[in-house]
């Protein structure tokens, strides 16, 4: 344990926490992990290929990025706008709104997909009146789409509040008594501050939106080719007993989540790095 | 008085010596000190002087037990102590930003020494009730026992350190920038107030602090340490009138710096405090030189006059009302500088 | 005797004030419109479930909606969930605790690897992290076979339930302790220390009540994510009735089999829960002074 050490401390209970946590943190997610990469590699090259390959694979994946970017989009746009509200302004109900972002994070992922499923669809609240519209939404990439912004609607609201909130009203006096217009402020001004924050959000909900699977499988109808996103895609192979298959769409998966995660790891360190030292007194 | 001196009688352990011999200590690349060595004798109020990065900090938290030190040995009364937990040091520790257990109130911070006594040591309830009492009443802040420290102001919460630190009957007080935080009028009465709570429990204390004057005022003994080793142990007087190294003179007031024509600014030169500058309006003779008044402003109770000698070197006097009045001194005025006492030192500066 | 300062000196810090109207304020349509807009897209994509939740539970009149949620299946499938949360969370928080006093008290190599690893669960899909117990303990599984040699079940059983779950939540009491302990030092700790005690007892006495209200935060959400957790369950269970359903697995077999109103009856339970949640997540930020962040 001295070698790990840089600076002793007076402190004591190093070398049992550490232990703990480094022995809890092998049996729980190290080793099942190595299973699947163990499991993935006992396919030969030609299965592994075939199986990720497949068309029925290439078009999940094409579903599950397409609607994740399009859903991660519409949040960033979207949450963008409610996180400025929030800070900015005082309405009646603002608490009360400001918590119920919070929902998609409580909510368990299964209710969120039949509710959504049962207003969507042709006879439900919302989709009797998208319906004569031609807009179908329930059974539809559609659909995916939609309940992915659900799941991801609070990553960038609460990415991007701290910062907002974090702002000092003396950025944008001194933009005014230079002469600027509120538009010109937010977007020369404010907007490049935010846009890390943004960004990070996006990602959060990007990652977050490729391996949702409760609040999708219910309206995406799981049509193969059509509305099957990766997720569904690896239980079906499951339930055929296809697990050499299923190993190896969920090891690309895992690989891209992991891409992600690093990505979004320095986007954060990044984001507060550039902050850091704005503004500061000298 | 006499309530001072029950006090001391009741909350006094042994006093005791401290010993640290050829302490090192580095941070990666970063020596913090080199091979020290310091003596704090029974009672002693020491200050361990010196800008940041000195290492006065560092010396005082491994005489604590909370850093370790590379080499070297730290001695309570002779016993070597190197090795020992500062759990077990027995040592009263004030931090500069007090460290105040932030959930706990006033009370309960002050009884915590008490409390974690293995059950064997540990004094009865009603004993650490008084005991905490006391030293609420001692640092006066009877009536606030109850208080949590965010209700309390910085300098209300360094008596609380300190109070809490002599719970446990240290036999040496270590105290690491005590009023660093403090606004400077609260600084000026805690310094006053803790010279007179030293003088009646007599606890061998080292106080660290890179402001010279607080130094000068509170301390029997006074370390000037720079980059990791010490430059000079001595007296307030001894340390000021007789600064051993250029270090020193320079840390410990302000210095003007006298040189001939010519001569490298790194070695040579006299060294002359602003209150030692005479001025007059004749030339004195041997030891004179002539200026120009740059400036003259009021300070408090003095007058600060700055001048440029004919070799170029800028020089700040600082005389008395009454010699102002005398001498009537205004911008671009001709007159004449002579050194009343001054010091030079031989050896190189070393950088 | 000695004379204490005379005049007050406070320099406690003023909490943070809500952000005054500046002389830069929008132009009210801008702000009008811009709430609105707000407004209109939550309600669409939040109030509008969470209303409809309950609405459809109550379609078919109380009668229904008591049978649903009294019925056998639906109460084993409660008593699990139960015993679902009552085992991962005690776990992960001492997981949690010990690995931010670990991280935040200490300096030591590789700490940045340590938490980029806590972070792992988070990466992962749910499909994939029940994918990954599967393999290793389903019957064709790499200790699978073995396992059931010696009469454990763990796939298709409430151990893979148990496990499944912990995993997904591993990281949440963690994640929440590790930048506040860090934010909080090690000044009280080592004054603790100093003044006699031993490691314990500053842990229990120092660190822990400060702690203690990010601990709750911690366990709330850790609590959520353990009930509603349906992916990973979803994998792992065998979706046996009455014996390996969750909740959330309940839910979805009575859709499935187009008892509408059953199921939106349980799934609101599950609502209620996480309105709660939200409550309390509300009060416990609140009380923590801060505002609220993305998990």
């Amino acid at each position: 344990m001295g070698l790990l050490r840089t600076r002793r401390s007076v402190l004591p209970g190093f070398g049992l926490t550490l232990s703990f946590t480094v022995i809890y943190l092998g049996l729980l997610i190290l080793i099942p992990l190595a299973g699947l990469f163990v499991k993935s590699a006992s396919l030969t090259g030609a299965e592994f290929v075939a199986a990720v390959g497949s068309p029925r694979a290439l078009a999940a994946y094409r579903l599950s990025f397409g609607a994740s970017f399009a859903a991660a989009a519409t949040n960033a746009v979207f949450g963008l706008l409610v996180a400025w509200v929030l800070v900015r302004y005082r309405f009646p109900g603002r608490g009360v709104v400001d918590a119920l972002v919070d929902l998609p994070f409580a909510l368990p992922t299964a209710v969120a997909g039949i509710t959504l499923t049962t207003l969507l669809a042709k006879n439900g609240w919302l989709g009797r009146y998208l319906e004569p519209l031609g807009v179908s939404v329930a059974y539809t990439p559609l659909g995916v789409t939609v309940a992915l912004v659900f799941i991801g609607l609070p990553f960038v609201v609460r990415t991007v509040q701290p910062v907002l909130q974090d702002l000092e009203p003396e950025l944008e006096e001194a933009a005014a008594s230079l002469g600027a217009s509120r538009f010109d402020t937010f977007r020369r001004v404010l907007f490049p501050t935010l846009w890390p924050a943004l960004v990070t959000g996006f990602a959060l909900a990007f990652a977050r939106s490729l391996g949702e699977y409760g609040s999708v499988v219910f309206i995406s109808g799981n049509m193969p080719m059509h509305t099957e996103i990766a997720p569904l895609l690896i239980v079906t192979q499951l339930e055929q007993y296809e697990y050499g298959a299923a190993t190896a769409i969920a090891a690309v998966l895992l690989m891209l989540s992991f891409v992600l995660l690093l990505g979004i790891n320095a986007l954060q360190r990044y984001g507060t790095r550039r902050l850091a030292g704005a503004g500061e007194p000298a | 008085m006499a309530h001072g001196t029950r006090v001391a009688r009741a909350l006094n352990g042994a006093k005791m010596s401290i010993e640290a011999r050829s302490i090192t200590k580095s941070f990666g690349s970063f020596t913090a000190l080199r091979a020290v060595n310091l003596d704090v004798k029974e009672g002693e109020l020491v200050a361990l002087l010196g800008p940041s990065g000195s290492g006065k900090t560092t010396l005082l938290r491994i005489i604590a037990g909370l850093e370790f030190a590379d080499a070297g040995n730290v001695f309570f009364d002779g016993d070597d102590a190197t090795e020992r937990s500062a759990r077990d040091r027995r040592v009263g520790f004030v931090f500069q930003h007090y460290a105040l257990f932030r959930h706990m109130s006033v009370f309960e911070n002050v009884a915590f020494g008490l409390r974690v006594r293995p059950r064997r040591d540990r004094p009865a309830h009603r004993e650490i009730e008084e005991r905490v009492h006391e030293l609420l009443r001692l640092v006066q802040l009877e009536g606030m026992s109850q208080r949590l420290p965010s209700q309390l102001s910085g300098g209300q919460r360094q008596r609380v350190a300190l109070a809490r630190a002599l719970a446990v009957r240290p036999r040496v007080l270590l105290l690491d920038e005590p009023f660093g935080a403090l606004d400077s009028r609260v600084r000026k009465d805690l310094r006053r107030w803790l010279r007179q709570l030293h003088d009646e429990l007599h606890i061998t204390s080292v106080f660290v602090t890179h402001d010279q004057e607080e130094a000068l005022e509170l301390a029997n003994r006074v370390v000037v340490m720079n980059q990791g080793r010490i430059e000079q142990v001595g007296t307030p007087e001894q340390v000021y009138h007789e600064p051993a190294t250029r270090f020193v003179y320079e840390f410990l007031g302000d210095v003007n710096i006298f040189r001939e024509r010519g001569e490298d600014p790194r070695h040579g030169g006299i060294y002359v405090r602003p209150h030692c500058v005479d001025i007059t309006r004749q030339p004195g003779g041997a030891g004179t030189l002539p200026a120009r008044v740059q400036r003259v402003h009021i300070a408090g109770p003095t007058v600060k006059v700055e001048l440029l000698t004919d070799v170029g070197d800028l020089v700040q006097a600082e005389i008395s009302q009454q010699q102002q009045r005398r001498l009537v001194l205004a911008r671009e005025d001709q007159v004449y500088v002579r050194p009343v006492e001054s010091r030079a030192f031989d050896e190189d500066y070393s950088i | 005797m000695t004379s204490a300062p005379a005049q007050p000196d406070w320099t406690l810090a003023a909490p943070t004030p809500a952000r005054a109207a500046s002389a830069v304020a929008d132009p009210p349509w801008v702000r009008v419109l811009l709430i609105g807009v707000a407004l209109v897209f939550l309600g669409l994509f939040l109030v509008l479930p969470l209303v409809t939740v309950f609405a459809q539970a109550f379609s078919k009149g109380i009668g229904v909606y008591v049978d649903a949620i009294t019925d056998p299946m639906a109460l084993a499938a409660m008593r699990l969930t139960l015993l679902v949360a009552a085992v991962s969370v005690p776990v992960n928080a001492v997981f949690g605790v010990a690995a931010a006093w670990a991280i935040a008290k200490f300096e030591f190599r590789g700490k940045s690897l340590l938490i980029s690893l806590i972070d792992l669960p988070f990466a992962v899909s749910p499909v994939v992290s029940g994918l990954i117990f599967v393999l290793l303990f389903g019957a064709q599984g790499l200790v699978g076979p073995w396992l059931i040699e010696h009469g454990v079940r763990i796939i298709f059983a409430v151990p893979g339930i148990l496990l499944a779950t912990t995993f997904i939540t591993f990281p949440f009491v963690a994640r929440e302790l590790i930048p506040l302990m860090q934010e909080q030092g090690t000044e009280e700790e080592e004054a603790a220390v100093s003044l006699g005690a031993s490691g314990f007892q500053a842990f229990r006495r120092v660190t822990l009540p400060n702690v203690s209200l990010g601990l709750l935060y911690g366990v709330v959400l850790l609590n959520a994510r353990a009930m509603g957790e349906f992916g990973a369950v979803s994998v792992v269970s065998g979706h046996i009735r009455g014996k390996t359903n969750t909740m959330p697995l309940h839910v979805e077999i009575l859709y499935n089999e187009y008892q509408g109103a059953a199921a939106f009856a349980v799934a609101s339970l599950l609502a209620l829960l996480a309105v709660v949640t939200l409550i309390v997540k509300r009060v416990l930020e609140w009380r923590m002074g801060r505002a609220s962040r993305a998990l």
